[in-house]
């Protein structure tokens, strides 16, 4: 049973296409590998019965000769994603109990195209985290140095932790400040934050609507291509969906990078990074110039202004997309004497203190005689952020950073809010450009962690990301298994 | 005539002088469209309650907002009819505010960026008073809910059917000076709407509604500290409610106090308003552009392509029906205040008199049908008969006083005026000597008053005419015995 763990995405779904394997007897290996490790904590919800149900489905089409893109290949969906008649909660007590009467535009897309559904994984509550541990069910485990209780990241901590300990084959995240690819780092696989726009907003439980963006992680590069291709959209119910059509991923791998520019920025080797990352980092640049790339040293001036900014404009959608969340038509309620009670206890309970925190931020940025100092000022200072990389991309064709200054960190350690905030000092830039980025593993600091690698492309070139991202996974050759994951 | 009859229409004479109404009117306007503002929900009115509800505006997780262009080219129609600037870009933000028929925590509005910016339109007050107001902005947002406190003694039912149904927000500049003009501005604004087409300015059913803002100053002076009285459904409380307003806030400023800055509402049972909530528990609606929305964006050709379409707007018809028929600009006013009352006025006016059509049609046509309760589609009288009665009349074949009594009878039976007449015998007597024997009866039976005319009573001349009428049975021809009477007295 074991063996059936070893494939990828891509090589499970050639080994189904070619009757090698069931999508039965590989769901049944994933749903055997999520009771395994449940100790992690990374399912929220396990829907064994309609995984089970959707594999027979994708064994049947094999045995007619219809093979969609993803047929009969088992994924874990974030909990951010509504999911029809599946429980939904953003990692939210006061969602507990929600039961979506709708499917998001992604995960729909993943199951039209034939994938699999193992569950639901645990997040930060509403994404708002970096370590998972805001989530109201409680803390998950990185499969790394399992016993020592190590954060998998955030706030696609579940995601993450389920793909490197091999309950999960790929899963769905969402990325607003580096909730994608910080948590591949710290996890040791691959996380796609594609260009905002990409895909479709629809049915993702939103946190701050202009920077959130649904994506990939997996295993390798490759995976991450087949995925995306399946998620990305566009979608009329979504206004700021992208009208563009998608290439097809998986024709950009193996593309040479010779003669590409790589930009090297400076402000993103300053001090607080770790030794091993710094050194990773510099390998990284060597085997891209070893591919033939031209290396280049660059500038992103306004990149301190980013983590401020970003905690001014997140905090601020967000303290009016929570809004809803008022006890009045659904999740949870307390009852009390007057509407204004009601409100408060529900909302007071309901919330956990990040949250709670977040939308107070929110509120007073957004607030009248603070609006021009913050929230305005903010937005000038991101066009200029998003400029900064405007002007960067016309002398380069991608960008080259660490995905995080350290590696993970035990559960528990970082109680300050504000140190928590800079483990997304190097993709916050990214995202406030709404630009894609891609985090793969490159190697182990000196504890065993895995240490992740991000390159950020231009609006819209996921596919020099691939080609770029795949040669550099090629020369890292990161073939080192978390000691958490199901065997 | 007492002092304050003299004043002028908002003019309030205080203690210590004339003070003076200063008016804004926040008109909202239900866009007449099939859908919501942002959903594909149904906005029909009066289905059952929360039947016309979609995800988006339930505001479910994850659910998100998508522009209905039928309602951005209502808007944009609506302000090219106003005369005003049409804005190539626009915003939409969020006002966020708490409450339990608002699902989104949020309004979807337009704040700093509206669709349209600064017009302004004519009003008629009445056949002296015609002026302008400008127009400040008009924008796109969504409605609330309802809340229905009556329905449990503990608890609120919550209907959504109105949740996000598009309304154009039309703000005036304080250009208003008395409740007359308030109403005559609301009237022209509901004319333009139904126009257009953009809204069916139907005030009972609430898809148009008028906050009025309200201050009083002395004539010269700076504007003084106003009040706004929110959510007033028809031109009468429109008027009672400023009057009201305008006359507390000098009582208040005679006795020495000051106006607070506050929300009031009408309270119509007592004809007074009474305050909802001052400035000091004002939400701060902390507004920012929806994330969720792109800008809306219009080219050129867009807005002219509109503009291309726009129908007959009642300025226009109104200088048409002056110029054509020869009716006072105030009787047109009145007439092109419904698209309804222009069709039947030009039809009943073909080939007669159409000054004496405006002024059938005005006074006694839409009095009658006031007094029946009845709407002018409904009338018993139709264009083409109220059009043969003037007809009669200026043919002469009757006077002016039996056609009165004909209509009477039309607004009864909805017979042809001729058949009436001719039945009832009402034909006007015309014929020279019938009517010379009628005057020489009342020559001869009032000789003593004969005498005194011809010694300079001229005043008596009147006496003679009535009492030929009289005898007439009012068919005499008025023309006829005014000359044959002057040429008999001598």
């Amino acid at each position: 049973m074991s063996d059936l763990l070893k494939y990828d995405l891509l090589g499970a779904s050639e080994a189904i296409k070619s009757k090698e394997i069931s999508s039965v007897e590989l769901t049944n290996a994933y749903i055997e590998a999520i009771e395994k490790t449940s100790s992690l904590g990374a399912y929220l919800e396990i829907v064994k019965d309609k995984a089970l149900e959707m594999a027979k489905v994708s064994d049947e089409n094999i045995s007619k000769g219809v093979s969609r893109p993803l047929e009969g290949l088992p994924i874990g969906v974030k909990d951010m994603f509504c999911t029809k008649d599946i429980k939904t909660t953003a990692s939210s007590k006061i969602l507990d109990n929600f039961y979506p009467t709708y499917e998001s535009t992604v995960t729909q897309n993943l199951w039209n195209d034939g994938a699999v559904m193992l569950g639901k994984l645990s997040c930060d509550e509403f994404a708002m985290g970096s370590s998972n541990e805001t989530a109201a069910k409680g803390n998950v485990i990185n499969p790394w140095l399992k016993h020592k209780k190590m954060s998998p990241g955030g706030s696609s901590g579940g995601s993450a932790a389920a793909v490197a300990a091999r309950s999960a084959l790929a899963a769905t995240g969402t990325d607003t400040g580096g909730s994608i690819r910080q948590p591949a780092a710290f996890c040791g696989i691959t996380g796609l934050k594609p260009t905002y726009g990409r895909c479709s907003r629809w049915g993702i439980v939103a946190f701050s609507s202009s920077l959130d963006q649904a994506g990939p992680l997996t295993r390798t590069v490759s995976d991450a291509a087949l995925m995306l291709n399946s998620m990305a959209s566009y979608d009329k119910k979504d206004s700021t969906s992208a009208n563009l059509d998608m290439p097809d991923l998986m024709s950009y791998l193996g593309n040479s990078i010779k003669g590409k520019k790589i930009g090297i920025p400076k402000e993103y080797t300053q001090d607080g990074i770790s030794d091993d990352i710094v050194n990773f980092y510099q390998k990284s640049i060597n085997w891209l110039k070893e591919a033939g790339a031209e290396i280049i040293p660059v500038s992103l001036p306004h990149t301190k202004y980013a983590l401020p900014v970003y905690y001014i404009i997140a905090p601020a959608e967000a303290s009016s997309n929570l809004a809803r969340y008022d006890g009045v038509r659904f999740g949870q309620r307390k009852e009390a004497s007057s509407l204004d009670d009601m409100y408060e206890t529900t909302r007071g309970e309901g919330f956990g203190d990040e949250v709670k925190r977040r939308i107070m931020i929110g509120t007073y940025v957004l607030s009248s005689g603070y609006y021009d100092a913050y929230y305005l000022k903010a937005q000038k200072v991101r066009r200029l952020i998003k400029e900064d990389f405007e002007n960067v991309f016309k002398k380069v064709d991608y960008i080259l950073t660490p995905s995080t200054p350290t590696t993970s960190f035990e559960l528990g350690k970082k109680q300050d809010p504000l140190t928590m905030y800079l483990n997304d000092i190097f993709t916050v830039p990214a995202s406030l450009a709404g630009l894609p980025g891609i985090s793969l593993p490159i190697g182990l600091d000196k504890l065993g962690l895995p240490i992740g690698i991000q390159l950020i492309a231009n609006a819209f070139d996921e596919p020099g990301l691939i080609s770029t991202a795949h040669v550099l996974e090629k020369s890292a050759d990161f073939n080192f298994i978390a000691d958490g994951a199901a065997k | 005539m007492s002092e304050t009859s003299k004043l002028k229409p908002g003019h309030i004479q205080g203690e210590t002088g004339v003070w003076e109404m200063v008016i804004g009117l926040e008109i909202h306007a239900q866009v007449s469209s099939k859908s919501k503002l942002f959903s594909g929900a149904s906005a029909t009115f009066g289905a059952q309650a929360n039947s016309n509800v979609s995800l988006v505006d339930a505001a479910m997780p994850g659910m998100l907002p998508v522009i209905n262009e039928y309602c951005v080219e209502q808007a944009v129609k609506t302000g090219l009819a106003l005369n005003a600037q049409i804005n190539n870009i626009s915003v939409f933000d969020r006002k966020n505010y708490f409450y339990a028929d608002l699902p989104q925590g949020y309004q979807i509005s337009q704040f700093t960026k509206p669709i349209v910016g600064e017009g302004e339109i004519n009003i008629d007050v009445d056949d002296n008073n015609q002026t302008t107001i400008g127009i400040e902005r008009l924008h796109l947002e969504q409605d609330a809910g309802k809340s229905l406190h009556d329905q449990h003694p503990s608890k609120s039912y919550i209907d959504l059917n109105r949740t996000g149904v598009a309304l154009m927000e039309i703000v005036s500049k304080p250009d208003i000076r008395s409740p007359q003009e308030a109403g005559a501005y609301v009237k022209k604004i509901r004319s333009i709407l139904r126009y257009v087409g953009s809204c069916d300015g139907n005030m009972e059913e609430g898809s148009l509604r008028a906050d009025c803002n309200v201050s009083v100053r002395k004539a010269g002076e700076e504007f003084g500290t106003r009040c706004e009285i929110k959510n007033l459904n028809s031109i009468r409380f429109i008027n009672q409610a400023i009057q009201a307003e305008a006359e507390r806030q000098v009582e208040i400023l005679e006795s020495g106090g000051e106006i607070n800055q506050e929300t009031r509402l009408f309270d119509t049972s007592t004809g007074e308003t009474r305050s909802m909530r001052s400035k000091e528990d004002a939400h701060d609606y902390r507004y920012f552009p929806d994330p969720d929305l792109l800008p809306l964006e219009f080219t050129d050709s867009f807005v002219q392509d509109i503009k291309d379409k726009l129908p007959e707007l009642p300025d226009f018809v109104k200088k048409r029906l002056v110029n054509e028929y020869g009716i006072t600009p105030y009787d047109a006013s009145i007439l092109v205040e419904e698209k309804d009352y222009v069709n039947f006025f030009e039809k009943a006016a073909t080939g007669g008199d159409g000054k004496l059509t405006a002024n059938w049609m005005i006074s006694e046509l839409f009095g009658a049908l006031k007094k029946e309760n009845l709407l002018l589609s409904n009338s018993p009288i139709s264009p083409e008969t109220l059009g043969e009665l003037i007809g009669l009349i200026s043919k002469g074949i009757i006077s002016g006083k039996i056609a009165k009594d004909v209509f009477s009878e039309m607004m009864i039976s909805s017979k042809k005026p001729s058949d009436i007449v001719k039945e009832k015998g009402l034909e006007q007597v015309s014929d020279d000597k019938e009517i010379l024997k009628l005057v020489d009866k009342v020559i001869a039976d009032n000789q003593d008053k004969v005498k005194d005319y011809l010694s300079g009573k001229d005043k008596l001349f009147g006496f003679f005419v009535g009492q030929v009428m009289k005898i007439s049975q009012g068919k005499a021809n008025p023309g006829l015995v005014n000359k044959m009477l002057k040429e008999n007295l001598k």
